[in-house]
């Protein structure tokens, strides 16, 4: 499994690169949506991991143009961010993300949001 | 007090007896760590200057709500929404759609969370029926949701939970269906709230005479307890289940070599069993 973790502060891709990486997880970062869209065009990522408040190309920017997008549909989605409002959460998920993390967060938050994603240790060679 | 104090008993040795007396807890010597820890916030709460001293008043007074506290204290209320995730699943594909089938005639679904903590297990009870089952509106729906703790019942009835709390196994769709923020805390709302009848129970005293049950959780604190006192509940809950009801377990508990009427069923790595029915006897 591949993963994309988008997000402004390298301390934080550096975790969050570190708990997929325990899972199994191959892992690349981008520090904004710009950047992480770039990437995509070169490499199949099954994850990503997203940042809400980035320069450039915000995370729920980065979210639609993902989604506006068919030949990555199979893309799963997971925003990871400060944003803890029921408005923001609903306007990203109605924008078709998967999953929704509340910064701060432990690693066992984010590992049981991963399972309730179909991601697990065991299916994760 | 049911034992005999021995003449010279340490402090913790002397936890462990009113805590194994009181709730079944068997409290392993390596813990007496947890004195402290645990202890500490009972005796300022109670305006009790010192741990020693609590334990002192403790070993003086007959039992009441100081010793109330302690026992509670003692407890691992360690839980959180969808635990696990395979029971829940198990219950969503396998144990409700059996139910709808076998009383469809009398229209009638009763749960117990037999050891409910702060919530999270009896609440993702009453999401996955809200959210797969709407013909469930049309029936008698009963969810008990019990506990030994006071403060935890406490925590039940007011379904008010911590940004940590929701971010830990609740899928974020349920989140924004099945809450309402208030200030930085989330709360769940009164449809399923309403589902939930809360009361104390503790595990070895008599139960409440409920309805035969469909389904029971009980997990996560058997492993608690020590094999005698495993053997009686699962032997009680044979006669609260209905022939053919199912009981939920903690992942690393189980009925074999405890109760042989119970048989595992087969879903994912779920802890789920099904009391044998009459047939089957
Ligand atoms: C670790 S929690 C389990 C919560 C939930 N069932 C789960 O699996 O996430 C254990 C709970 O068992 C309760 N408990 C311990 N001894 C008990 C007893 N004798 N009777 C009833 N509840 C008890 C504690 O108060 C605590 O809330
Ligand atoms: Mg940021």
């Amino acid at each position: 499994m591949h993963a994309l973790v988008i997000d402004d502060s390298r301390a934080m891709r550096k975790v969050l690169s570190k708990i997929l990486g325990d899972l199994g997880f191959s892992v690349v970062e981008a520090g904004n949506g710009q950047e992480a869209l770039e990437r995509m065009q070169s490499e199949a990522v099954d994850l990503a991991l997203i940042d809400w408040n980035m320069p450039v190309m915000n995370g729920y920017e980065f979210l639609q143009a993902v989604r506006a997008q068919p030949s990555w549909a199979d893309v799963r989605l997971m925003m990871v961010t400060t944003e803890t409002g029921i408005e923001e959460m609903t306007k990203a998920l109605a924008a078709g993300a998967d999953e929704y993390v509340m910064k701060p967060f432990t690693k066992s938050d984010l590992v049981s949001k991963l399972g309730l994603m179909g991601f697990r240790r065991e299916a994760t060679p | 007090m049911t034992s005999a104090a021995p003449k010279f008993e340490s402090d913790f040795d002397f936890l462990r007896r009113l805590v194994h007396e009181r709730s079944a807890i068997v409290l392993e010597p390596t813990q007496s760590y947890l004195l402290e820890a645990r202890l500490g916030p009972v005796a300022h709460k109670a305006g009790i200057p010192t741990v020693g001293e609590l334990l002192r008043r403790l070993r003086l007074e007959r039992y009441g709500p100081l010793h109330r506290s302690v026992v509670e204290a003692m407890t691992t209320n360690e839980t959180f929404f969808f635990r696990d995730l395979a029971p829940f699943q198990a219950l969503q594909k396998v144990v409700i759609p059996a139910i709808l089938g076998n009383n469809a005639a009398s229209r009638q679904l009763s749960v117990w969370c037999a050891a409910a903590s702060s919530g999270q297990e009896p609440y993702s009870v009453a999401m996955t029926l809200r959210e797969h089952f709407p013909q469930l509106t049309q029936w008698k729906v009963e969810l008990h949701a019990t506990d030994l703790s006071d403060e935890m019942l406490e925590r039940v009835r007011s379904g008010s939970y911590s940004q940590l709390e929701v971010n830990r196994g609740l899928p974020a769709q349920m989140l924004i269906k099945y809450f309402q923020r208030s200030g930085v805390r989330w709360t769940v709302k009164p449809e399923l709230t309403s589902l939930l009848t809360v009361r104390k129970v503790n595990l070895i005293d008599p139960w409440p005479n409920f309805p035969l049950l469909d389904v029971v959780f009980l997990r996560n604190v058997l492993i608690y307890f020590d094999v005698e006192t495993k053997k009686k509940i699962l032997g009680r809950m044979k006669r609260v289940l209905r022939p053919g009801g199912y009981l939920f377990l903690g992942g690393a508990e189980t009925t074999s070599g405890l109760e042989d009427d119970f048989e595992r069923v087969n879903f994912a790595n779920a802890s789920c069993y099904q009391l044998r029915g009459p047939e089957a006897k």
